[in-house]
């Protein structure tokens, strides 16, 4: 039974910039829902519309009852740093109106449930990542929120801690203590969603682009085949948006991924060390990567025509080899070819660089170009980007006092 | 550009009407003028004058969480708002202290109220466009995640207000707070006494007491008051800032605890005394109570309402007819080749002001970087000048007269070195706490490279400290300025002392009570403030942002 219903929602943000095109999706009683997706794919903003926090531009959000609750975990955990534990707990409560006795009980029963006793009086600087994220989690059980709404919850700890707490998590899920009807996260570790979720969905460009159940019990193992397989199926998914965009040919059509120069490199040199060829999970596991985090570098490397991608399967290209093998001076001018011959803003950048008067740029005439298309920091992001491209090539370089890029002779 | 420009203008409007009423009503006032120069009236007179800082301190406070929280919740309110901050910010308070004199008398005719209201705005005008920017700034720059915790809690306005945007905002606004508060000092020495329309108003207070002692030519008066102005501005810096600062430090908003985290032996002191915490479980059923009655204005919204279209047309229209209405007046009274002078008169206060700053920059930035680098120095120095930079300059100003007058110094050089009195700690400050900032890995950096003298003062101490020292320049710049005012014409006892600028200017105008001439030379002077700080300061400041080091 759906406790929250979104129908062909749509979201744009000022510009014609569209984050969420049509989206139609329930989170149903009894589940864990896991919205995964690669960074800009609108897998946040779509948890905030289920929150209510952000106003869709077209379609609608529905709660059951209309008068539906959710709490709200956040990844770097929002909590007010001059209020202890028990005060960032009582935080909600206070919102409702509750007398004090019964903030006092109800705040002492969450603190309990999520194993924070003896650190009420504590300030959360005091605490560490993993202590703090309880407090997020106490802070919105507290409400008995109907649905509980996490934002990467787990992705500011480190990997034991997450491990943990995420452990934590889905036993007291599975108890009858649990307060809440329905989990829905966000996150860009595959191998997470997996280990908790009933359903995923994954999002592309602003579009549910997959939706599978995952029928396993818990607790789940990850060594397990089964399990394996449906990390393998939803990497292959996710490469597969790639590989749809690659037709079209300007720098609005074809975003540059945020990869440095050294992070390819890393992937390249990696990749020869497998022999060629290798499998994205295991890569992304051997490295505790996620798909934030490897995703771009892939991405990059299969744009500039270093690797292949083939299913899950990471595959080098000639070119991979030859740039890998190369001194310096010949691997910088194999990149620099590549680079204007594949990256659309690379070579509008050189281009114009060569054909104006003196060489030199204002960074802002670039930045307007790419603001047209997308949102400031993507925007900030992909200039950066092909500045460090640009370098390393020496096709041209960036004179930070004066804000301009500058074409290398 | 055109909200600038139509700012800019509305703000000379509002002079201008001010004008206007003030000297249509103003006629010669009983005003008590009486300073007594008994020393045992120097408590009583310095009492009065503390309370006065700090009612100023209150409504610029009031003014802030209110402005500038209003700038930041609504785009529509932020774009006539900000400007209009920026431009009140440059405009020197001291150069239309006159103008809200007179109004102000005219509000409350007949009693020293008026002169009461004056004097508090003079010091608020010195302190709050600073608050407001603080608050504002810290409210538009909070954390995205904090502000969806807020709604996502359903927390109610007022709920958000009190656990959210003022504690977020409680360091700035407690260090922004004891700089203008130490600034301030300036403007209530200089607002107690004034003399407009040809008539010596005085309210009773430390100011006016030196006013008084000058007048007589009592130099051992003058000593005197020196002295308890000393132990105000150290009383108030240990009993009040300092443990306030300390406080603050509780709401820091990064999630961990600072080095040098500021401590206070008064707060120390109180932390240990069970008195706190019995006032608070006292008060805290009547929080409940406001959180309750607070309840009326509604749950937190969105941080920001969406941008609204521009009246450009509008605001195009009100610009030329504000123009317009200026235009005729100065063509009415002083005419233009007046305009022409005070630009003039102008100049030559720029030229004074330049030399301030380059003399300070020569002077205190070798001491500056040498304090700042001995850690054990700065411990020592940092509250001595903290201390200089908020004593007030004025109080010296009869003392210097009557040095000039012996030494037979003109006031063209010699007021120079009055606007430098107060104007250079800024510089010496700001320098103390850049250099103490360059972090240690560096310096070792550069003795490990072998850098030679100059080598390391053009690598690593020169640009490490630039941020800091556009900082303390523009504000010591801001402040000769408003010295200008007091310190191109000083009087001792009966000797009059003038040098040419547009400070002088003014100065008379005032005296005379010529209110055309006072409106010309405001308008020209903050012409002149803004102007610098665009074409200048502002540049400057966007180049230092390059060498900050994180």
């Amino acid at each position: 039974m759906a406790l929250i219903t979104t129908e062909n929602v749509t979201k744009s943000f000022t510009g014609s910039r569209t984050v969420l095109r049509d989206v139609c999706l329930e989170v149903r009683e009894g589940e864990v829902l896991a919205l995964l997706g690669k960074s800009g794919s609108g897998k946040s903003t779509l948890l905030r519309t289920l929150a209510g926090l952000v106003e869709p531009s077209g379609g609608r959000v529905t709660y059951r009852g209309n008068t539906l609750s959710v709490g709200m975990v956040f990844q770097n955990f929002a909590l007010l740093p001059w209020l202890t534990v028990r005060e960032n707990v009582e935080l909600g409560l206070r919102a409702k109106g509750l007398p004090v006795a019964e903030r006092r009980r109800r705040a002492a029963e969450a603190i309990d449930l999520i194993g924070l006793d003896g650190f009420e009086t504590a300030y959360p600087k005091e605490l560490s990542g993993g202590m703090r994220q309880r407090v997020g989690f106490a802070r919105a059980l507290v409400l008995e929120p109907d649905a509980l709404l996490m934002d990467e919850p787990f992705s500011a700890l480190d990997v034991l801690t997450a491990e943990n707490l995420r452990g934590e998590l889905m036993s007291l899920w599975t108890s009858a203590r649990f307060p809440t009807k329905a989990m829905c996260l966000v996150t860009h570790n595959i191998e997470e969603a997996v280990a908790m979720a009933d359903r995923i969905v994954v999002l592309g460009d602003g579009r549910i682009s997959l939706e599978l159940t995952v029928p396993l019990a818990r607790p789940r193992d990850r060594r397990n085949a089964a399990f394996t397989a449906i990390v393998d199926q939803i990497y292959t998914a996710l490469m597969g948006q790639t590989r749809a965009e690659v037709d079209h040919d300007t720098p609005l059509r074809r975003p540059l991924p945020p990869a440095t120069v050294g992070g390819l490199a890393g992937l390249i040199e990696l990749l020869g060390a497998h022999g060629g060829r290798t499998d994205l999970h295991s890569l992304a596991a051997a490295l505790t990567f996620a798909v934030d985090d490897l995703l771009p570098l892939v991405d990059a490397a299969s744009l500039l025509g270093l690797v292949e991608v083939a299913g899950a399967e990471l595959l080098i290209t000639g070119a991979g080899e030859d740039w890998l093998a190369a001194d310096i001076p010949t691997a910088k001018s194999i990149f620099a070819r590549r680079a204007v011959a594949s990256a659309p803003l690379v070579r509008v950048i050189a281009d114009a660089l060569r054909t104006s008067r003196s060489g030199r740029l204002r960074d802002e005439f670039f930045l307007d170009l790419l603001r047209t298309g997308f949102p400031e920091p993507d925007a900030q992001r992909q200039l950066a980007t092909a500045v460090d491209w640009g370098r390393y090539g020496e096709l041209f370089s960036f004179d930070a006092v004066a804000r301009e890029l500058v074409l290398e002779e | 550009m055109l909200v600038d420009i139509a700012v800019a203008v509305g703000v000379c409007v509002l002079l201008w009407s001010v004008v206007r009423v003030g000297s249509g009503t103003l006629a010669p006032l009983p005003v008590e003028t009486a300073v007594e120069l008994d020393p045992a009236a120097l408590p009583g007179y310095a009492g009065r004058s503390l309370l006065r800082m700090f009612a100023a301190l209150a409504l610029s406070l009031l003014f802030s969480l209110v402005v500038g929280g209003l700038a930041a919740k609504s785009r529509r309110a932020e774009k006539i708002i900000i400007p209009v901050l920026d431009i009140l910010q440059s405009v020197p308070v001291l150069a239309y202290l006159s103008v809200t004199v007179t109004a102000f008398i005219a509000l409350f005719p007949g009693s020293t109220l008026g002169l009461e209201a004056a004097s508090v705005f003079a010091i608020f005008t010195s302190q709050a466009w600073n608050l407001t920017f603080a608050f504002y700034q810290s409210l538009v720059t909070q954390s995205a995640e904090l502000d969806e915790a807020a709604r996502a809690l359903r927390l109610t306005r007022w709920q958000r207000f009190r656990e959210l945007d003022v504690p977020g905002s409680m360091i700035p606004l407690v260090w922004n707070g004891t700089m203008s508060f130490g600034g301030g000092w300036f403007f209530l020495v200089q607002s107690e006494a004034i003399s407009v329309l040809n008539q010596k108003f005085a309210l009773p207070g430390i100011g006016s007491y030196v006013a008084a002692a000058s007048a007589a030519e009592r130099t051992d008066l003058l000593l005197l008051a020196i002295g308890a102005m000393v132990i105000m501005v150290v009383a108030v810096n240990v009993l009040f800032w300092r443990p306030l600062t300390a406080w603050a430090e509780r709401f820091r908003l990064e999630q961990s605890e600072a080095a040098h985290a500021p401590r206070s032996m008064v707060l120390d002191l109180l932390r240990r005394s069970r008195l706190p915490g019995l006032a608070g479980r006292a008060l805290r059923p009547m929080g409940e109570g406001i959180d309750r009655a607070a309840r009326v204005f509604g749950r937190t919204g969105a941080r920001r309402a969406l941008a609204s279209r521009e009246r450009s047309t509008l605001l195009t229209v009100l610009t030329v007819v504000g123009l317009w209405l200026i235009a005729d007046y100065v063509s009415a009274t002083t005419g233009w080749p007046e305009v022409l002078h005070t630009i003039s008169l102008g100049l030559i206060t720029l030229s004074r002001v330049l030399v301030v700053v380059l003399a300070s920059a020569l002077v205190w930035v070798p001491i500056g970087v040498w304090i700042g680098m001995n850690p054990r120095v700065s411990r020592l120095a940092q509250p001595v000048v903290q201390v200089l930079a908020s004593f007030p300059a004025n109080f010296l100003f009869p003392f210097a007269a009557a040095l000039f007058l012996v030494w037979h110094v003109g006031l063209g050089w010699g007021g120079i070195l009055l606007m430098s009195l107060g104007a250079q700690w800024y510089v010496l400050f700001n320098v103390i706490a850049g250099a103490s900032a360059i972090p240690s890995d560096l310096r070792e950096a550069a003795t490990n490279l072998r850098l030679k003298r100059w080598q390391r003062w053009r690598f690593l101490v020169l640009p490490a400290i630039f941020p800091a020292f556009v900082t303390g320049a523009l504000t010591a710049a801001g402040g000769a300025w408003n010295a200008s005012i007091v310190a191109e014409v000083i009087t001792y006892g009966s000797a009059r002392m003038e040098a040419p600028g547009l400070g002088a200017y003014i100065t008379n105008a005032t005296e005379l009570g010529d209110m055309p001439r006072v409106f010309v030379g405001v308008v020209v002077m903050s012409a002149f403030v803004v102007g610098v700080n665009r074409l200048f300061w502002r540049r400057l400041h966007r180049l230092s942002e390059h060498y900050a080091l994180q």
